[in-house]
């Protein structure tokens, strides 16, 4: 621990990548983005987490005793995992696909067929829906019997409800996309369920499909908030229960 | 002596009543709340689509004589049975009541069936099994001027309705 805390200095004896770091990060470039200096001391490390927006969600110390892998089984982390490869792959995919009725089952088998690595994109975007979908309901069974939910946590179980709902919105409008027969009888299924709702179910009905049939206008809806409104807000609750689970007082320990 | 210096800057205790403040707050919250909820409406009404490209709702299903007495012809393009019996003409919607499949005539078993669920129905759409909460919509079939048989899927009658040729 001490050698780890030790200020490095360059000093003349000092190799060249050493100096070459420390001119870096002395650097007044550096320091407005950074606002501390190469990570060697306890306290660069925990400015490192607080003056980072995207890491002070994250807990500057994590307890000891919350890290072995059977306090958690990492389901949350693998669920944000995978949201990320959802991200980086729906992009990509988005790039060949047009979310029009005479177009979204030809690109869907240009995909497959056609577009180079274009297979593996969209396996690994169907298949870590599945997995996401797996993971976030393990993760919400992990937390249920950690008995994590209880107070002062029992916002940020909310927060994790609201996040499973929102996956399982991303996984249905994603499901027709494809604009296969599997697709639109899913979503025949799907929002006839929707039109059960007492008093307003046909209005709802109405409005998801953008008429009383699925067609062009049920397409572009279902694409809108696939690709835009679900995913936009996913982020910002993940951003909530991620700053929550530090707020809350970290992960509960093992009793 | 923390609230009363506090008290002293509160509105509610201000005995001139209404201060210039709370006028102008007042004001602007009001502002607010109109235009969110006409905003909320206008963003309502922009939802729902005014005009639909949808396909056309009314069917030639042939003329009577296509369609022997007693018989349960299936239209699978228009989602529709025609259903002869020795009273007259009536149609019957092939959508399951239960969460919107197509439903299939099976001739052997002389039931109305649905793959997605198990839904059974009889001829006239009575529901015989499966979770479909209602019987089958009875549509609207009518005869045009040129004598040909018209099944208008967006009109649902009365079970009792008979077309009589």
């Amino acid at each position: 621990m001490n050698d780890l805390s030790t200020n490095w200095n360059a000093t003349p004896q000092a190799g060249v990548g050493r100096r070459l770091l420390t001119r870096l990060t002395g650097s007044g470039v550096w320091r407005s983005v950074f606002r501390h200096g190469w990570i060697r001391t306890n306290r660069d490390r925990a400015l490192t987490i607080y003056s980072n927006v995207f890491l002070h969600i994250h807990p500057v110390k994590v307890r000891k005793s919350a890290l072995p892998f059977r306090v958690t089984f990492c389901l949350g982390g693998l669920s944000l995992a995978l949201f990320i490869v959802l991200t980086v792959t729906g992009i990509l995919l988005m790039l060949y696909y047009h979310p029009s009725a005479p177009r979204a089952y030809e690109d869907m088998k240009d995909l497959e067929f056609v577009v180079s690595s274009g297979v593996f994109l969209r396996n690994l975007h169907r298949w870590s829906a599945h997995l996401m979908v797996i993971t976030v309901f393990l993760h919400m069974l992990r937390v249920f019997f950690a008995g994590a939910y209880r107070p002062p946590r029992e916002f940020n179980w909310v927060v994790g409800v609201m996040l499973l709902v929102l996956t399982l919105l991303l996984s249905f409008t994603g499901y027709l996309l494809p604009w296969d027969q599997l697709a639109y009888w899913a979503i025949t299924v799907g929002t006839n369920m929707a039109g059960a709702v007492p008093w307003v179910g046909d209005e709802i009905r109405f409005l998801l499909l953008g008429g009383n049939t699925i067609g062009e206008n049920t397409l572009i809806r279902f694409y809108v908030l696939h690709c835009v409104v679900l995913p936009l807000g996913i982020v910002v609750l993940m951003a909530v229960h991620f700053w929550r689970v530090r707020k809350d007082g970290g992960l509960a320990r093992p009793l | 002596m923390k609230n009363e210096v506090l008290a002293k800057f509160d509105d509610r205790n201000d005995p001139h009543g209404i201060t210039r403040r709370r006028f102008f707050m007042g004001i602007g919250a009001g502002a607010l709340g109109a235009t969110a909820s006409g905003g909320t409406v206008v963003f309502m009404q922009y939802l729902e689509p005014n005009v639909l490209f949808e396909p056309p709702t009314k069917h030639v299903v042939g003329v009577p004589e296509d369609y022997p007495i007693t018989s349960v012809v299936s239209h699978p393009s228009i989602r529709v049975y025609v259903v002869r019996t020795p009273r007259g003409f009536f149609a019957l919607s092939a959508i399951c009541t239960h969460l919107g499949c197509i439903t299939r005539w099976n001739e052997q078993a002389g039931q109305i069936q649905c793959p997605c669920h198990g839904s059974r129905f009889d001829s006239s759409g009575r529901v015989l099994a499966g979770p479909a909460p209602r019987p089958l919509d009875h549509l609207l079939i009518s005869l045009a001027d040129d004598g040909r048989l018209v099944v208008d899927v967006a009109v649902v009658v009365d079970p009792e309705y008979v077309l009589r040729v």
